[in-house]
């Protein structure tokens, strides 16, 4: 009776999604390409050389440092963001509460290609809001997108700027977990307001911060429409990911090293959410 | 918590962005630092939501007063010459339908067939239901980029590339949506069940008629986040849509805008207008279950 209440669901499950998981680690394995797609069993075993040839390939060799970068700063800035925001929710405003949650929620809810096309206009070299308004405090803006130094930068600005909004809730959250008793304790104390952050704030924040931190970078690791809509890419690969090339080489027909790329990314966040359990354990 | 979650939808969009409001006066001692916290909170909703009043603005502006430097900020003349190009000499009313039609199918497939599930994880004993449980929370994890190539191949072979059924299928069953509404189920109590069984009801009239209808909040939240996934999705649309006929607003809009020979900024402009505005409609009007939907996955997990 009960496997009646399960079966719609797992059987869609195991053919489009469990199947896909098996079938992409196996296929990581051979030289696939767009041609074999009618006879995928007729392929052969290459063993490790996709996973080699990454680390010749000098395209692959940028993505990954450009997607390395995009976690290390985008992380820790959109963490902080957030955690702004949330603080200033939570520092006993009464007024425009709502306004201000949904406000910076906003972005989030947006979809990236449509963000990042407006964001494209707003980068722009000399017809753009950011460069007109930069104009204004006498800074001469650069072609933020065109410019090998900015263009990543830009692309994690707008990043942050979009996912800031999801941490304020989870953090949120978290610090209306924290009891009133024990600020007032630390005031009573003689704890300024800073100390009663670094002190009490962070520390009890820790499990949420760890988690919104994870699934944060998660995201991030697969960075795609950004570069798609804004820099193809470009200029000269400064803002190509691992998630655009792996697409370019499922494009140009390359089945098993785009699923290779995938599995590489996949260990990642294996990585990435293993470490966060363990980090939860250790002090807690 | 003391928190009065979307209590009445307020100004999102074109709000009038608060001046810095002095503290009620409820506890003295901390007036003056309200004021700067509402000072610094305005200055940021400003920054946050500036790009898409510009976007707004820009949707109705003619094209040459878009290429103008500097750039205007409120436009000289309106015009909604733009949306008229969009929905009547470019095909948005197809790719709007297109978006619509499939997110809602994804989103009915999810509510029954993750409730089912759902309930059966929540409330039954079955042979399996731990591993079963273990193998949704697992592909949590997993994410598109690294399947949607044997995904895309699968597809191929069943004849579905550039169809709805291509579209929908792979994201019928979510692993998000069985987590969610387990969480959601579990607050069902057992004596309820019970009494209905000693009644002589069968599982599937207790799942029809019980536990459903006490399932509004939930299916809500897993309704809106399932549509909205779907509505903002791009990797998959754009690799199985493959002729005009079937694009997806995301991807017609990512497409065009890459598109050398198009580089009609007022098109594109009213392009993200039609894509984030039905989606911002939705969140202002449903605000809470948002909200919930993340407390419940995020705290609880």
């Amino acid at each position: 009776m009960a496997w009646g209440f399960a079966l719609p669901f797992v059987l869609l499950f195991m053919v489009f999604m469990v199947g896909p998981v098996i079938a992409s680690f196996a296929m990581s394995f051979t030289d696939m390409r767009s041609g074999d797609v009618k006879s995928p069993f007729a392929v052969s075993f290459v063993g490790l050389d996709n996973y080699t040839q990454m680390f010749g390939d000098e395209k692959f060799r940028r993505a990954a440092v450009n997607t390395g970068l995009f976690v290390l700063v985008g992380v820790p800035l959109t963490m902080g963001l957030g955690l702004a925001a949330a603080v200033g929710l939570n520092s006993g405003i009464r007024r425009f509460r709502t306004v201000f949650r949904a406000g910076y929620y906003l972005p989030y809810i947006t979809s990236i290609v449509a963000v990042a096309v407006v964001w494209r206009f707003l980068l722009q070299d000399r017809q753009g809001l950011v460069n007109t308004v930069l104009g204004y405090v006498g800074i001469d803006g650069p072609d933020w997108l065109n410019s090998t130094t900015w263009a990543l930068p830009s692309l994690i600005a707008m990043a942050a700027w979009r996912s800031m909004g999801f941490l304020m809730v989870i953090f949120l959250a978290g610090l209306q977990t924290i009891p009133r008793q024990v600020y007032e304790a630390a005031e009573m104390d003689g704890a300024n307001s800073w100390q009663r952050f670094v002190f009490i704030t962070l520390p009890m924040m820790r499990p949420t911060l760890l988690f919104g931190g994870v699934l944060t970078g998660i995201g991030y690791l697969q960075f795609f429409e950004e570069p798609f809509v804004m820099t193809q890419g470009g200029p000269l690969d400064s803002t190509l990911s691992v998630s655009y090339h792996l697409y370019n080489q499922f494009s140009f027909g390359n089945y098993g090293y785009a699923t290779a790329m995938g599995y590489l990314l996949f260990v990642a966040i294996v990585v990435l959410t293993v470490a966060q359990f363990r980090l939860l354990r250790d002090k807690t | 918590m003391t928190d009065t979650i979307g209590r009445g939808p307020g100004p999102v969009v074109t709000g009038p962005v608060g001046t810095p409001v002095p503290a009620p006066s409820l506890r003295p001692s901390r007036a003056p630092s309200h004021w700067r916290v509402y000072a610094v909170m305005s200055a940021g909703l400003l920054l946050v939501t500036a790009p898409f009043l510009w976007m707004l603005l820009g949707s109705v502006k003619s094209e040459s007063e878009l290429r103008r430097i500097p750039p205007t900020w409120w436009p000289e003349r309106f015009t909604l010459e733009n949306y008229r190009e969009l929905f009547s000499r470019l095909d948005f009313p197809v790719y709007f339908f297109n978006s619509v039609l499939v997110a809602l199918l994804i989103t009915l497939g999810n509510i029954a067939f993750c409730s089912m599930l759902g309930y059966a994880l929540a409330k039954l004993e079955f042979r399996g239901k731990r591993v079963l449980f273990g193998l949704v929370i697992g592909m949590l994890m997993v994410p598109g980029m690294v399947i949607f190539v044997p995904q895309y191949v699968l597809v191929a072979n069943l004849g579905l590339v550039n169809t709805y059924w291509g579209l929908v299928l792979p994201f019928l069953a979510g692993p998000f949506g069985v987590f969610l509404m387990r969480q959601f189920m579990s607050a069902i109590s057992d004596e309820l069940l019970d009494a209905a069984r000693v009644d002589g009801a069968g599982e599937a009239r207790i799942f029809r008629s019980i536990v459903m209808p006490l399932m509004g909040p939930g299916v809500a939240t897993l309704g809106i986040l399932t549509f909205l996934a779907s509505w903002n999705n791009f990797l998959w649309p754009l690799v199985v849509a493959q002729t005009e006929d079937m694009y997806t607003l995301p991807v017609a809009l990512a497409l065009v805008s890459v598109d050398q020979n198009q580089t009609n900024y007022g098109l594109l402009l009213g392009g993200a207008v039609v894509v984030i505005v039905p989606i911002v409609a939705v969140f202002v009007a449903l605000q809470r279950y948002f909200v919930q939907g993340i407390a419940m996955t995020g705290l609880k997990s």
